[in-house]
This record gives structure tokens, sequence and C-alpha cells, in this order.
């Protein structure tokens, strides 16, 4: 018994480790700025504990190995040493380990979420709500209008609240569906949620956050190869979560200002 | 209480046999029948939990999958057999509240701790048997109320285990379940906390209180020991959680807004609160709900810790440092709450505050796993079925815990957080592991509460059936998650997640495979509860109290007489006399001299 | 539909054996006046707007064109299409008819926008795209819900006990809004795209009309009609641009 397990143990290992390896199932490649650190934090993080998960696992596989079933062995041996140069060491190397991983990722987390947005980003309003995502642009005139929760009127597009009546602003705020970037441009999202916590997912952008009432949460980020990606929500928002999307093209330059004029048109 | 309150242990707290089968085995004071009673009600929450899960993961296989019995069932949930994405989510949602509060929760802390800790520390019972009792039956009340949101118009809740607000604050307008099904769950987990803050309280007191003449601290032994932290962090946790609770009932019946912001347009309907603070729920769920998550695994830490070295015949390695360890994790899991916040929108300055002390927590961690395998090394291993869900909990809380590497660094987290990889993560971490905690008791401590041995040989399909399955179901997450795979989806239906339904169709699979196979267990479980051999006093030659008395013990665990302490827990492995181990009651000697 | 039965408690109780025998159109045709007329506008009404339907491919890949919001709909002359007209005074209610309405789901639009039935009628609400949709109609007097339902599953049965204009909504398609008007007459009409109307079948006598728009909200007036007659009862709406 003793055996068969060590060798169920070491398969499982194996084949576990390979498929990380191989990356059989994998990130997509990145089309941000800041992923290409995210992505090597992650690597890095990966060889570590990849090495540590095998490593563990195949001792304790091989003791099992080693060890099971003797009746051989009158005595039982101590590990060598007992625990305190063990202790030490595992201390030592682990704490390391950590301290390495925090320096650097805290280093990444700082550049994300940390730093302030680059002067000249284009500033996209977004609002979550059940099941959508709705995205506003400022328009002509470079300025949002206010929002009004008690003018929120969806059957008529009004999604924001918007008092187009009394406030000049806010009639030329270009709403959209779907966010449209252009590419190399630092973004700025003002994020906020109409009626539960959702949140903002990207994995090609590499970016995630949770929308939440009652907060604007600031969010920015440079795309740099263009694309057409899913935007996805990850904050458990009720029972159409799994359907809550949009889509998220990053555009050329001259391609984005004829998609901003073709929505004003519509507006 | 009836009894004098004197201090000399364990000579206070006793109360004769009962006679009547109503106090004998239902209002039982008796600590061995309330565990028992934990166990069995843990029992019925594993099954209840573990078939949600299969509908779960049979929706998710095929989301149009027409299942007519279901649909007979649950004709608002499945109109035509088919799950709707709410039926789906208020799956997930009882599936998790079941697993994470009536299984993990009660059977490794209370089930267990209640049968085995006052034997293994000589006492006849509990500090206070009356609360105990009621600690089981309340917890019984809040099982009713929750499994009573099935049977409300509206359903069961569909805002997770987690409950986040404003979904779950607001009421009927944020979805169907989140009124009366919502609201049965707050009152449910609110009276949960109270029968584990009655259960918390007892075991410290009886851990300081009622410990036998020779019974030092030093001598404790170490599920003991796993069992006092845990119930360390309960108090607190719980104490936390219970006011969070009230909180979210007075916003749906009160007009409150503790966690509801003004200005939410919720279906069309702008709501009537202001002033309150969604995060604010975020922080006292995790304030509790991570302290939760070692409350369901240290009782596991201190199972395999006790278990390994009778069946390694040999001392467990550094038991000190393991017993240190457990106390700097229970301490260091107040301070890492925020790691299930790095992306909720606090202050992203907060988030490396609780980065660090998360990382730090894997240095306990690894030293406690090296130690288990450290003390495997130059054993003479025997591999009875508690022997392999030991180790298997090794192998399977080194896989969980590894992945918690990735999930501890925000620059990581903002990649994977809303992913299938935390599901890997934490079913391994906590629930398998957990589980193979609790499997490691029942086929170790089975012949001590029933006097009767478990099927070895089934024991042994059990385990490596159920080994293989587990990581099965569990490794692919994290591939899936990898690849952005988002969870708490009902269905795929984003061009990017449609590529991997083929590996979420092979988890479906693994997971109706495992599933089937605890049948073997169940039937191991009943067969040998009334067939089984016969069971010694000390089956697996052991050291500890609970194996000085008979299996099953009399009602005062000693029989009239008070055990004396003279050895630790560890002494296995001696040479040169008759047995290999000295019991803890051993006259003294210097052992293995 | 001509019912004027002496409202006797005894009839009442038989109404439901009745409304079969009685249901037959024309039973008395040389009897029945008609009101007419048509629902227009003043001012500027807000812009119909498309609507993006990005977020679900496969009811935006229905539609060649993008759909517009049906909240104002507005015709050639500025009539008013989607209005309901019904006579709120002066009938005697009548026994629910045991027919169905029937409101789809199609391209994630509801189809019709405004669906009219009678208090007590059956309504049977279909899927027919191939994403799930949950119907939540927002009522305040009768019972609320609100329910999934997955392509492919059988058609929701629900009907309303009390006449209420219900606010119907999809929270998966945040744009998907209709409404359910649920009225105790069976004197009803709802206005075309030319926003003309017509309630016949009605006895002589003096009658309140009333014209409910789901914005413009509602106007009522007093109208007598002659055996065999035809009274003209035309509504003109205010309508602000925004």
């Amino acid at each position: 018994m003793g055996k068969l397990f060590a060798v169920l143990l070491a398969i499982i290992t194996i084949v576990s480790a390979t498929i990380f390896i191989r990356h059989t199932w994998w990130m997509p490649p990145d089309y941000s700025l800041h992923g290409i650190r995210i992505d090597h934090q992650l690597a890095e993080t990966m060889t570590a504990s990849g090495i540590l998960f095998v490593l563990a696992q195949l001792v304790l596989a091989g003791f099992v190995w080693r060890y099971g079933d003797r009746t051989d062995a009158p005595a039982v041996k101590r590990f060598p040493g007992g625990a305190t140069p063990m202790v030490i060491l595992a201390s030592v190397l682990v704490g390391v380990e950590i301290l390495t991983l925090t320096l650097v990722g805290s280093k990444v987390w700082a550049g994300i979420y940390q730093s302030p947005p680059e002067p000249g980003s284009l500033h996209i309003d977004v609002q979550a709500e059940q099941f959508a995502f709705y995205f506003r642009y400022a328009g002509a005139d470079g300025a949002f209008g206010g929002t009004h929760p008690e003018l929120i009127d969806p059957a008529s597009g009004n999604f924001f609240g918007l008092d187009p009546a009394n406030d000049t602003t806010a009639r030329d705020d270009i709403v959209s569906g779907s966010l449209a970037i252009p590419v190399n441009q630092p973004i700025l999202l003002s994020m906020h949620a109409k009626d539960v916590g959702h949140a903002f997912y990207v994995p090609e952008l590499r970016i995630q956050q949770d929308f939440v009432p009652g907060l604007v949460i600031p969010l920015h980020f440079t795309a740099t190869r263009t694309g057409k990606f899913e935007l996805v929500c990850t904050q458990l928002c009720g029972l159409g979560h799994y359907n809550m999307k949009a889509y998220v093209e990053v555009m050329a330059p001259e391609q984005f200002a004829q998609w901003l004029k073709d929505q004003a048109a519509q507006q | 209480m009836s009894h004098p309150a004197t201090v000399a242990p364990a000579a206070a707290h006793t109360h004769g046999p009962p006679r009547s089968f109503l106090r004998k085995y239902v209002f039982s004071l008796d600590h061995k029948v309330i565990g028992k009673q934990y166990l069995g009600l843990a029992l019925v929450a594993v099954c209840t939990g573990m078939a949600l899960s299969w509908l779960m993961r049979l929706h998710l296989a095929n989301p149009d999958l027409a299942l007519p019995l279901i649909g007979k069932l649950w004709p608002n949930g499945a109109p035509g057999g088919v799950m709707t994405p709410e039926f789906y989510l208020s799956l997930m949602t009882m599936h998790g509240t079941i697993m994470v509060f009536f299984v993990l929760t009660t059977a490794p802390f209370a089930g267990f701790g209640n049968f085995v800790l006052p034997i293994q520390i000589g006492a006849e019972d509990m500090a206070f048997p009356r609360f105990n009792m009621m600690s089981f039956w309340v917890t019984f009340l809040a099982f009713l109320v929750l499994v009573s949101a099935f049977f409300v118009p509206a359903g069961p809740p569909i805002s997770g285990w987690t409950a986040y607000a404003p979904l779950s604050a607001v009421g009927k307008d944020a979805g169907p379940g989140q009124g009366t099904g919502q609201l049965l769950w707050a009152i449910s987990i609110g009276i949960f906390c109270v029968g584990q803050l009655l259960g918390s309280l007892n075991f410290i007191a009886t851990t300081l209180d009622l410990r036998t003449k020779g019974m030092t601290l030093a001598r404790l032994p170490y599920s003991t020991w796993a069992w006092f932290i845990t119930s360390v962090i309960g108090l607190i946790a719980f104490s936390v959680l219970l006011p969070a609770c009230i909180l979210l009932i007075l916003d749906h019946v009160a007009g409150t807004s503790f966690f509801i912001p003004a200005g939410l347009v919720i279906s069309d309907t702008l709501q009537p609160h202001s002033g309150g603070s969604p995060l604010l729920w975020q922080h006292l769920f995790w304030f509790f709900g991570h302290p939760e998550v070692y409350i369901a695994i240290l009782p596991g830490f201190g199972i395999v810790s006790q278990i390994l070295p009778v069946f390694a015949r040999k001392p467990l390695l550094g038991p000190r440092v393991l017993i240190a360890c457990m106390i700097a994790i229970g301490f260091l899991s107040y301070a890492v709450w925020g790691h299930h916040m790095f992306l909720s929108g606090m202050n992203p300055f907060s988030a490396t505050l609780f980065s660090v002390p998360t990382l730090i927590i894997t240095i306990p961690a690894t030293i406690i796993t090296l130690l288990w395998i450290g003390s495997l090394y130059g054993g003479r291993l025997h591999f009875t079925t508690a022997m392999l869900f030991c180790i298997g909990f090794v192998s399977v809380f080194v896989s969980g815990g590894i992945s918690g590497f990735f999930l501890a660094q925000p620059s990581i987290d903002v990649y994977l957080h809303g992913t299938y990889f935390v599901v890997g993560h934490f079913h391994f971490v906590m629930g398998v592991a957990a589980m193979f905690g609790i499997f490691a008791g029942t086929y170790y401590w089975f012949p001590k509460m029933f006097g009767r041995m478990m099927n070895e040989t089934l024991g042994k399909i059990h385990f490596a059936l159920t080994f293989v399955g587990v990581y099965a179901i569990f490794m692919p997450m994290h591939y899936l998650g990898l690849h952005g795979d988002v969870r708490r989806y009902s269905a795929f239906t984003d061009e990017y997640m449609k590529g991997s339904i083929p590996l979420h169709r092979f988890i479906t699979v693994a997971a109706l495979f495992t599933g089937a196979v605890q049948v073997l267990f169940l039937y191991n479980l009943v067969r040998s509860r009334f067939r089984g051999a016969p069971a010694s006093d000390n089956p697996w030659r052991a050291t500890t109290l609970e194996w000085t008395t008979s299996s099953p013990p009399p009602h005062d665990n000693f029989g009239g007489h008070h055990p004396v302490v003279t050895q630790g827990p560890n002494e296995y492995g001696a040479t040169g006399q008759a047995e290999d181990y000295v019991m803890q009651t051993a006259p003294e000697r210097r052992p293995g001299a | 539909m001509n019912r004027h039965l002496a409202p006797a408690i005894g009839v009442l109780a038989l109404a439901g054996l009745a409304a079969a025998a009685t249901d037959a159109p024309a039973a008395r045709p040389a009897a029945a006046g008609t009101v007419s007329g048509t629902v227009t506008f003043t001012g500027t009404p807000p812009k119909m707007r498309p609507i993006d339907m990005s977020k679900e491919p496969s009811c935006a890949k229905e539609h060649a064109t993008p759909v517009m919001t049906e909240n104002v709909v507005t015709g050639p002359g500025s009539t008013v299409e989607y209005v309901v007209v019904y006579v709120s005074a002066g009938a005697p209610a009548g026994p629910a008819p045991t027919q169905a309405v029937r409101y789809d789901q199609k391209g994630c639009q509801y189809i019709p926008h405004v669906a009219v039935l009678q208090a007590g009628q059956p309504l049977d609400i279909y899927n027919n795209d191939q994403t799930s949709h949950n119907i939540h109609p927002l009522a305040k007097v009768n019972p609320e819900w609100n329910k999934s339902q997955p392509p492919g599953t059988p058609p929701i049965h629900a009907s309303y006990d009390k006449p209420e204009f219900i606010p119907v909504k999809c929270n998966v398609h945040p744009w998907m809004h209709g409404y359910f008007a649920v009225l105790s007459t069976s004197h009803y009409a709802i206005t075309g795209n030319d926003g003309k109307f017509s309630l016949a079948g009605l006895p002589a006598g003096k009658y309140t009309v009333t014209a409910w728009h789901e914005r413009f909200g509602t106007q009522s007036q007093e109208v007598t009609v002659s055996e065999g007659g035809t009274a003209t009862a035309n509504f003109v709406f205010k309508a602000l641009p925004y």
C-alpha cells in the first residue's frame, strides 16, 4: 500500500507540474504597459513555488516509499539534527523568498494602484450595474455632466441619471455599452456602481478592480496593442453575473476619433 | 449550574448517568454524546452540501441540461428541469454556507473536540455541560433555519457564503432569494455564532481548568492544543460575525443603512437608504472569515500531529515548535483579513500592509509541514486508513498552501482574484485538507466512539480513490484560473472562456466520481457501527488518555478514577522493552533509556 | 363583448361559465356603440435612441439596424404609439377571459412593448432567444416576482388580480423595458403608430375614457355613446425633450 501510494503521489505531482510548465492553460498575451511586470512577478512566484511543490510532494512520496511497511528495521531514526536546524533553514529560506517577493511585488502593485494617473490621460466614466457596463465620454466640451440617481431611466437610455434639461454639460456626453480606447494613450477610469458591487476584469489588460457602491474608484492603465477583448464582471452581483460583460476595443488613434464622432452622432 | 464548582480538577462537574432516552441521546449533557451529535449533524450537512455541489457541477458542464426530477422538486428554480442562473447561485450560496459553517466548523472542532478533548485531558466532562448541550441545539436550530430558505417562495439567497453588501442588504430588489432567503441566512448564521461562542468558551474553560493531575500544558496532546487554540480564535471571530449579522438583519427589517450607501438604484427603484458602507461588511466579515479558515484547518493540524507519530512509531519532530507555530498562526490570522480585499476598493496602500503578514504566515505553515514530513523520516510507517488520510492531508495542504503564495501578493491577485484559481486554492487548503483531517479522525477515533473497528480494506480503497479524485477536481481549477476563467459563473458565455468548457466537464466527471466514492465511507460507517470487529481499549497502541479507558468509554470516562499523567504524549519508538511506546499514565521512568 | 349583465351576486358566481357563452363576439352588434380617436402630442418629444446590444451578441445579430428605445414612440403627424386607452368608469367589469395573453422576448426586446390584459387573465411569457432572460415585473399593488427563463424552457405562466400598470424589466439586459397594463375592464385598445384607437362594443351610455402612456401619464375624458353610434375622444399629451 505504501509503495503504491508513493507512486500515485509522484505521478499526480509530475502530471500537475507538467501542465503548469507546458502552459497548457495559461494567461492570454499581455496588451498593457504594466502587465509585463505582473507576468514577471507571476513567473518568479511560479518558479519558486513550483520547486517547493515538487520537492515537498516528492520527498513526502519518497519517505512513504522508503519508510513504509518496514518490519526489518528494529529502531526508528531521528531526523538528522532534529527540528532546530530545519526550522532555522526553513525560516531563512522562506523569509528571504517572501521578502524578495514583497519588495518586488509591492513595486509592481504601487506602479498600478499607488501612482497618480499620467497627465493627459483620457478620462472615461464607467458605471457597473445589474448586469451591464456603461461607459461615458465627456464629449465635445470635455466636461462630464452631473449624475442624479433619481433621474436614472434605462427605458430611455439614461443609464447614468444625467439631467440634460438643466445641465448643459450633460447634453454632449457620449454613452456607450462598449469601451473603446486609443492605443498607447493613458486611460483613466472613474468607476462607480449603480446598485450592488461589481468588478472590472480584462485578462488581456491585466486589470481587475471592484466597483463599490457609494465610492468612485480611479483606475488607470495604458493599452499597448490594438485588439478586441471581453470585459467581464468578477464580483458576484446577482442572477445575471455570468452574463455581465462588455467589449473593450483598443483602436488606432484615428479610428478612435472616428468612433467617438459616430457615437456622438447617435446620442 | 447545579453542580458545585470547586477548584479540584476533574472532581467537579460530575453528573450521574441519565436514565431516560431523551436525556441520554437527545438532550444529553454528556460531551461524548454531544460530540457524536455534532458529527451526525456534520454528516447530514456534508451530504447536503455535496449533493448541491453535484447539481452545480452538472449545470456547469451543460447549462441547458434538463433534469426532470430537479424540475419537480424546484419548479421555480429549475423550470422544466433546466436550472436557472439564480438557482445555480442559490446552490452555490448554500453549498458554501453549509460546508464552511456546518461541516468544517462543526466536525473537526465541535465534533471531535467535544468527544476527545475532555478524555484526552483526563476530565469527566466539559466545564459547562449545559452550555455544551445548548451549543449543539442552537447550532442545530441554525441549520434548520438555513435549510428552510429552500422552502420560501423566492428561494435561498444568491449572494454567496460571503454575503457581500449591498447585494445581501437591500432585500428582494437585488434579486430572487435576496429578501426572505437572505434574511433567513443572516438569522441562521447569527444563531450559529451563538452556538460556537458557547462551545469556544467551554473548550477554553475545560482545557484550562479540568486537566487531570500531572496533565501540564507541556504534556497536553497536540490535538487538544489545536482545539484549544481554535477555540480562542473562534471566541474572537464569532463575536465579530454575530454583531455583523445583527446589523445585516437590521438593514433588512428595521430600515437601517449600516451597509448601504445613498443613491443606489436597484431594479429601477431608488433605495431608501443612505450613509452605510459596503466595505464595512467586508471588513467585519473577513475579520471573522480569515480566522474561520484556521478554525477549520487547525483541528486538522492537531489531528494529523496526533496521529502521524502513532503510525510512524516514532516521536513527532519538534512538538514545541509545532505548538509555537500553531499559536503564531492563530495570532497572525487576525492580521491578514485584508488579503481578501486587495481589489475591494480599500486604500491600495493597505494592500501591502495585509500582504506582508499573509506571506509571513507561510513561515509557521511551512515549518509545520516540514515537521510532519520530517516525522516520517526513519519511521516504521503503518499505513492504516487514518495514517493515509494524514499523509494525504500533508499533500493537499502543501498544494493548497503553495497556491496561496500567488494570492497573497496583490500584484498577482490583481489577475487571479476573481478566477477559479482561488476556488482551487481554498478547496485544497480549507475544504479537502480539513475533510482529510475529519476522515483521519473518524478512522482513528471510531473504535473509541463505538467500540468497533472500521473496515480497513474499504477504508484504503476509499482513501485512494478520494485522493486521486480531489486532485482531479481541484488541480485543474488552478489552470482555469490562470486562463482567466471567472468563478461564481453559472455558465460560460464569454468567448474566451468557452474554450475551457471541456476542462469543466472533466472536473464535473471527477466530482461525480469522487462524490460517489464517499458511499464507500458511509457504508463502512454504518456497517462498522453494527458489524465491525470489536475494538480493544488501545487498538492503535497510542499513548494518550483516551486509549487508557474502555471503548467506548463509560459515562464518566474513566470509571470512577482519575488518571494521573506522568508522560508527554510523544513517547513513541522506545526500545529495550515489550512495547515501543509509553502511555501518558505510565509509572514514572525514563522513556527509551 | 356585450355583457352588461345584472350585477347580482349569483350571476357573478356563474360569471366564469357565462364568459364562455357570451364571449362569442357580436352577440348584439346592433346595439353596440364605439369610442374612437387619436392620441397626439404637442411640444418636442425626447429622441428615440439606438440601443447598444453589444453585450449580447446573440441578440445584436438579429437586428440589421439598431433597435430604438420604445418609451416614447411617435408617428407622422405627432401621433403617439403604445398608449393604452380604456373605459375607466361606466362599464361594468366583466369576467376575465380565459385566453392567455402572449408576451415574447425576442432579439432582447419585449414584444409587444406593452401587453394589455384584464385582471385575472392568464399571461404566458416566452423566451425565443438563445440567451437567458429574467422577467422582473416591478409590481407594487400585485405581488412582485423575479424569475429567470433559460432558453428552451417552458413559458412562464402568470396572472395579476388587481388592476395596475406594471413596469417590466430584464436585469440581464438593462435596456429591455416593457409594461403589463392590467385593467379591470375588457374595453380597451392600444394605439398603433398612427395614434388611433377604437373601443367597440359599448352599449349606449356615459363613460369615462382614460388614456395612459408610460411616460406622459394619464388623461381622462367623459364621452356619451349613443345606440350604435360612434363617439370621438382625442387625447393630446404635452411632450418635453428631456
